[in-house]
C-alpha cells in the first residue's frame, strides 16, 4: 500500500501516507499511524524507497519518501502475486459445486 | 540478499544511532503537528486537536520502541545495556553480590577442578602421537592362585614376540627401578627405565637433543649409553647442551649420554634416566615375568586380533626356552598361560575412574545446592523489586523484555562466579598436583586446557539460567494489580507466596543429606581401615632408608652380610635409636615384592595341583621387633642362624594356620621355594599377618627367609646375600633431618659413598596405601561440608525471611498475650518440617545413590544404619538452630516497634 501509495502521488512525508491510505480505505483501515514508521524503515532499509529532509506544506522540516527504482520492481512483482492470489481466491469464491465435476 | 541488505543497514544505524534518535522525534513531532492541524481545521478546540492526534497516532514510546527493534541491533544492544544495568545493580548490592558470587565461585571451582582431573586423566589421550595404537602386553595364569591379574613379561618373551609377531609395528619391554649415579659430589639414585629396543620407537617422541637408542646400544658388547630427560637434565646439570657426549659413572660402569628427551615426554614410573637393557640371548628362561611389555600395534589391527596373535605365540614360547633354574615344567604348564593386551590408557589409568566419577557427581549436587541458594536470594530481590517491575509492565514493558533482563543478571552472577571459580579451581589444581596422591596416575599432566575452559564457560552459563530461571517463572509475569496493591502494610502474606523458596531449601537438605551420608560412609570406611591390625606398631616412628654393598666392594655372601650387619650396629648406636631391622623389603613397599610357590615337605599335591603363590622376604635379626611385628610362636632369627647358614624359616600365622592348623604346630615343619634347587628349611617361628597389600585387602601369606643362606633357588652357588636392602630404625627422631645426616654418615662410612635412597617412613608408605580412601574421603568431607553449610544458610534464610515478614504479626501476637515460646515453637516447627521432608527425601536418594560408591568402601555397607543415623541427627540438629536462631530475634523485638516497622 504504501509503495501503491508513493507511485501514485510522488515524494510524500509519513502523514501524507497515513492519510492517503485512510482516504483510499475510506476509512476502513484506522490503525494507529504510528505503526507505519517501522514498515517505512524496513522498506527504506531493502532499498525499496528513499528519503530526504524537505520542507512540508506549512514550511516545517519534513522528512519525504520516494519510490526508488527497485522499489518500483518490487512494487510491479507484489501487485503481480496479489493479482495471482486474488484471482485463485476469487476463482474459489465462484466456484460452484457442478462445475468441480 | 535482502536480509543482508537489512543487516548492514542495521550494522550502520547502531553506530548512528543517537542522531538517529533525533531525527526519529522529529518525524513524530511533524507527524502529529500536522494531524493537529487538520483536527483544528476540521473544527475540534487546540486541546482536543492535540489529544486526538496522539490517540491516532498510538504509544509514541511503544512506536518508537518498534522503531528501534527494526532499525539497530535490538538484542545485542538491550543485551549490552540490560549487562550494564545488572553490574550497577550487582554494585549497588556488595554483600549480596560477594555472597552469591562466592558461592558460586565455590561450586563452580570445585566442579571445574575435578573436571580438569577427570580430563587430564580419563579424557585426555596420553601424550604420544597416535597413542591409541599403543597398547600394554602382558601375561595371565589363571592357573596359579595367588598372583596378580596380570604379569609382566619376560626377555625370553621379548624376543619370541619380536621375531614372531604379526601384528606390531614396534615391540619392546621396560621396567623402571633405581641406579645408582656416583662418580659425582653427592651420588645419587635416579629412576631409571630400562628400555629395550621398540619401546621408544613404540611411544614415537622424538628427542629433543641427540639420538634415540639404535639396536646397536641394545646389544651387548657395544659401548654403554644412556638418555636424560628433560626434568633431570635441567635439575641435574642445568640443561647444558654439551651433555650430550659426556660420560656419567651408573651402577658403577660408565656410559655415553647420547641424547635428551623433550621436556613434554611423560612415562610410566616418571623415570630421569633411560638405559637400554642389553639382553643376552643366551642364558635366558621362560621367567621372570618383571618386565612391562609395550607395542604399538601396525595400521588397523584391532585389540583382539593383537590378543590372538600373543596367545598364538606364547605357545611357541613355551617350548622354545629352557626352564629357569631348578624349577619343573608343570607350574608353567598349569598355569593357563594367556594374553593379557589391553590398550596402554587403561592400563595406566586403572580403576581410578569410579572414584573420580563418585568425587565430580558428588561437587556437582554441591553446585546445585550452590544454585538453589542464589535462586532463594534472588526470590527476594525480585521480590524487592516487585513494584518497580509492575510499574515498567504497566508502562509497556513485555514480558520478555522483563525476564530477559533477569536473565542477563543471573547470568552475569554467574559468568563472573564462573570466572572467580576458575582462578580457586587453577590454585587447587596446583595444590593437587604438588601434594596429591602418587596413585593418582597421570598427576604431572593435570592443567587447565581448553577443554576445561569450556567445560567452565558451559558450567557458569548454564548454572546462571539455572538459578535466574525461578525468579523469572514468578515475578516476570503480568501481574500488574497484584504487585501494585500487594505491597506495603495492607497484608502479611500468604503461604503461596513461599511455596517456591520452601521447595528450593527442602532440595537442599536433601542433597546435603546425600552428600554427607556420602562423606560419613567414607569416614567409616576409613575408620574400618584404621582399625585393623596392620603387622606392625607405630609406623610413624620407623625410618626407612635403602643402600646396596657395591660388587665392587665384596661379592661373597658371607661379605656381604657383615658389612650390613656393621651399617645395623653402627645405626643402633646413633641417639635415640630404640631398634634397628635389615632385610630386602618393608612392608607395604609395593615395588618391591617378590613372589613364588613354596612347598612344604608333609603337605603333598595332589595330581595336577600347583602350589599356590606366597609372598617371600629375605631378612636379619631384630627386623620384626624393630616393625613391632609380633611373633606368635617359636622366635626369631639370630646372627648365628645366619653366619652359621642354618636352614631355617619363619612364616606368617595365615600360612600356619591354612596348612597345620594352628601357629605352634608349624614350627619344627620343612619349606622351600619354588622347587628341588632350594634345600628344605625348618620353621623356627610364626609371626603375625602383615597387611602388605594395604588393609583393605586380606593379608598374603608369607614365607621369611634369612638375609644370608649358603644355598638358595636365585643365589649363586655361595649362596645368597642381601645386598641390595632395606634398613628399618625406629626412634623418636624419625623424618629429622638430624636422624637422616647420621644415618648416611652410618652407611657411607661402611659402603664407600652408595646413595641413600627410597627415604621415607613406614608411616608414609601406610598413608599412601589408604591414599585413593584418604582422597576420596577429603573430597566427599569438602562436598558434604560445603553442602552442610549452604543448605544450613539456606534454610536460615527462609526462616529469617519469614520472620521478617510476620513481624508484625508476631508483634499483635504479642501484644494479645501470646507465649515467646509458642511463637519461637511455630517456627522451629516450619524449618523443621523443611528438613523433616528434606532429609526424608534425601535418606531416599541416598539409598540409592549410595550404592554407586560401593566399591570404595571397606568394612560398612551402602546402607550402614550408623552413618544413616547420625547425619540425619546431625542435619535436624542444625536445622533446629537454624530455624531457632532467626526466631530469637524476632520475639526479642519490641511489640510496639515491630507494628511501627514497616
Amino acid at each position: 500500500m504504501v509503495l501503491k501509495t508513493l507511485e501514485v502521488l510522488g515524494p510524500l512525508h509519513g502523514y501524507g501516507i497515513a492519510r492517503r491510505i485512510e482516504q483510499i480505505s475510506g476509512d476502513l483501515l484506522t490503525v494507529n499511524q504510528g505503526t507505519l514508521y517501522p514498515v517505512l524503515l524496513k522498506l527504506e532499509q531493502e532499498g525499496s524507497i528513499a528519503s530526504e529532509w524537505g520542507a512540508s506544506e506549512n514550511n516545517r522540516k519534513a522528512r519525504f519518501y520516494r519510490l526508488t527504482r527497485q522499489g518500483r520492481k518490487q512494487l510491479q512483482a507484489e501487485a503481480r502475486s496479489w493479482e495471482q492470489t486474488a484471482a485463485i481466491i476469487e476463482r474459489f469464491f465462484t466456484a460452484k459445486a457442478q462445475d468441480l465435476k | 540478499m535482502k536480509t543482508l541488505r537489512r543487516l548492514f543497514h542495521r550494522l550502520t544505524s547502531w553506530a548512528t544511532s543517537a542522531r538517529d534518535e533525533e531525527f526519529l522525534r522529529a518525524e513524530f513531532e511533524e507527524h502529529i503537528a500536522m494531524q493537529t492541524a487538520d483536527n483544528l481545521r476540521a473544527g475540534l478546540s487546540t486541546s482536543e486537536a492535540r489529544r486526538q492526534a496522539l490517540l491516532k497516532f498510538g504509544n509514541v514510546e511503544a512506536m518508537k520502541e518498534s522503531y528501534r527493534d527494526q532499525r539497530g541491533l535490538p538484542l545485542t544492544e538491550t543485551l549490552v545495556l540490560d549487562t550494564h544495568h545488572a553490574l550497577r545493580r550487582l554494585r549497588k548490592t556488595p554483600v549480596f553480590t560477594a555472597a552469591v558470587l562466592l558461592t558460586l565461585a565455590l561450586g563452580i571451582g570445585a566442579n571445574t577442578a575435578i573436571f580438569a582431573v577427570i580430563d587430564s586423566i580419563l579424557i585426555r589421550p596420553l601424550p604420544y602421537p597416535h597413542a591409541e595404537s599403543l597398547i600394554r602386553i602382558g601375561t595371565a595364569a589363571p592357573g596359579l592362585p595367588g598372583l596378580p591379574d596380570s604379569l609382566g613379561c619376560s626377555p625370553s618373551m621379548y624376543f619370541t614376540y619380536r621375531e614372531e609377531n604379526r601384528v606390531f609395528q614396534y615391540f619392546g619391554i621396560w621396567y623402571v627401578r633405581g641406579a645408582s649415579l656416583t662418580g659425582i659430589a653427592e651420588p645419587e639414585q635416579p629412576r631409571a627405565l630400562f628400555v629395550t629396543h621398540g619401546v621408544l620407537d613404540a611411544l614415537g617422541v622424538k628427542p629433543l637433543l641427540g639420538r634415540w637408542f639404535s639396536e646397536a646400544d641394545d646389544t651387548p658388547g657395544s659401548p654403554e649409553t644412556v638418555m636424560l630427560t628433560h626434568g633431570y637434565w635441567q635439575r641435574r646439570f642445568g640443561g647444558d647442551t654439551s651433555i650430550v657426549g659426556r660420560t656419567l659413572t651408573i651402577d658403577s660402569r660408565p656410559r655415553a649420554v647420547i641424547g635428551v628427551m623433550p621436556a613434554d615426554f611423560r612415562f610410566q614410573g616418571d623415570p630421569e634416566l633411560i638405559l637400554p637393557q642389553r639382553f643376552e640371548r643366551t642364558g635366558q628362561s621362560l621367567g621372570p615375568f618383571n618386565s612391562q611389555g609395550i607395542a604399538r600395534l601396525k595400521p588397523g589391527v584391532t585389540l583382539e586380533q593383537a590378543s590372538t596373535d600373543v596367545a598364538r605365540m606364547l605357545g611357541i614360547w613355551l617350548y622354545a626356552w629352557p626352564l629357569p633354574p631348578g624349577m619343573d615344567f608343570t607350574p608353567f604348564q598349569n598355569a593357563l598361560l594367556a594374553p593379557r593386551v589391553q590398550p596402554l590408557k587403561q592400563d595406566i589409568v586403572g580403576n581410578i575412574g569410579s572414584t573420580l566419577w563418585v568425587v565430580m557427581g558428588a561437587l556437582g549436587l554441591v553446585l546445585l545446592i550452590a544454585c538453589a541458594n542464589v535462586a532463594n536470594l534472588l526470590l527476594v530481590r525480585a521480590e524487592a523489586r516487585q513494584q518497580e517491575l509492575a510499574i515498567r509492565a504497566a508502562l509497556g514493558a513485555g514480558r520478555g523484555r522483563i525476564a530477559r533482563e533477569m536473565l542477563v543478571e543471573s547470568m552475569t552472577l554467574g559468568v563472573l562466579g564462573g570466572a572467580l571459580g576458575l582462578g580457586l579451581a587453577s590454585a587447587a589444581l596446583r595444590l593437587l598436583v604438588a601434594r596429591g596422591p602418587d596413585t593418582l596416575p597421570r598427576l604431572n599432566e593435570i592443567g587447565i586446557d581448553p577443554f576445561v575452559l569450556a567445560f567452565a564457560c558451559g558450567v557458569s552459563v548454564l548454572s546462571g539460567a539455572v538459578f535466574g530461571v525461578i525468579p523469572v517463572l514468578k515475578y516476570a509475569g503480568p501481574r500488574v494489580a497484584t504487585a501494585l496493591c500487594g505491597v506495603g502494610r495492607t497484608f502479611s502474606h500468604g503461604r503461596e507466596r513461599h511455596r517456591v523458596r520452601n521447595t528450593l531449601v527442602v532440595v537442599q537438605v536433601a542433597l546435603a543429606l546425600v552428600l554427607l551420608i556420602g562423606s560419613g560412609l567414607m569416614i567409616r570406611t576409613f575408620q574400618q581401615l584404621r582399625s585393623v591390625p596392620p603387622g606392625f606398631t607405630h609406623p610413624e616412628e620407623i625410618q626407612i632408608l635403602h643402600s646396596t654393598i657395591p660388587e665392587s666392594l665384596a661379592k661373597e655372601p658371607e661379605r656381604v652380610m657383615r658389612l650390613q650387619h656393621e651399617i645395623l650396629d653402627r645405626l643402633a648406636a646413633i641417639p635415640g635409636v630404640v631398634s634397628v631391622g635389615f632385610g630386602d623389603a618393608a612392608p607395604l613397599e609395593s615395588f618391591l615384592r617378590s613372589g613364588n610357590p613354596v612347598y612344604a615337605e608333609d603337605i603333598t599335591l595332589t595330581g595336577g595341583q600347583v602350589a599356590p603363590i606366597r609372598r617371600t622376604r629375605k631378612v636379619a635379626p631384630g627386623y620384626f621387633k624393630a616393625l613391632g611385628t609380633r611373633v606368635i610362636a617359636g622366635r626369631e632369627f639370630t646372627w648365628t642362624d645366619l653366619y652359621e647358614k642354618r636352614r631355617v624359616a619363619i612364616v606368617s600365622e595365615n600360612l600356619a594356620r591354612e596348612w597345620w592348623g594352628a601357629p605352634g604346630a608349624a614350627l619344627g615343619k620343612r619349606i622351600r621355594e619354588a622347587g628341588p634347587a632350594d634345600p628344605w628349611r625348618e620353621i623356627v617361628g610364626v609371626v603375625e599377618d602383615v597387611y602388605d597389600n594395604g588393609a583393605n585387602v586380606k593379608p598374603p601369606e608369607f614365607a621369611y627367609w634369612p638375609a644370608l643362606m649358603d644355598q638358595y633357588i636365585w643365589g649363586g652357588k655361595d649362596g645368597a646375600a642381601v645386598s641390595f636392602g632395606m634398613f628399618a630404625i625406629r626412634s623418636s627422631r624419625t623424618a629429622t633431618e638430624g636422624l637422616l645426616a647420621e644415618a648416611q654418615q652410618a652407611i657411607w662410612s661402611v659402603n664407600g659413598r652408595q646413595p641413600v635412597f627410597l627415604i621415607t617412613t613406614l608411616k608414609t608408605l601406610y598413608d599412601q596405601s589408604m591414599a585413593r580412601t584418604s582422597f576420596t574421603l577429603v573430597m566427599l568431607a569438602l562436598a558434604g561440608g560445603m553442602a552442610l553449610v549452604l543448605g544450613i544458610v539456606g534454610l536460615y534464610g527462609v526462616i529469617a525471611y519469614v520472620v521478617s515478614q510476620r513481624t508484625r504479626e508476631i508483634g499483635i501476637r504479642t501484644v494479645l498475650g501470646a507465649q515467646p515460646a509458642e511463637i519461637l515453637a511455630t517456627f522451629v516447627r516450619h524449618g523443621l518440617l523443611l528438613a523433616g521432608i528434606g532429609t526424608a527425601l534425601g535418606l531416599m536418594a541416598a539409598a540409592g545413590l549410595t550404592r554407586l560408591m560401593s566399591s570404595l568402601l571397606f568394612g560398612v555397607t551402602a546402607l550402614d544404619p550408623v552413618t544413616y543415623l547420625a547425619v540425619s541427627a546431625l542435619l535436624v540438629a542444625a536445622a533446629v538452630l537454624a530455624s531457632y536462631l532467626p526466631t530469637r530475634r524476632a520475639i526479642a523485638v519490641d511489640p510496639v516497634q515491630a507494628l511501627r516497622a514497616e
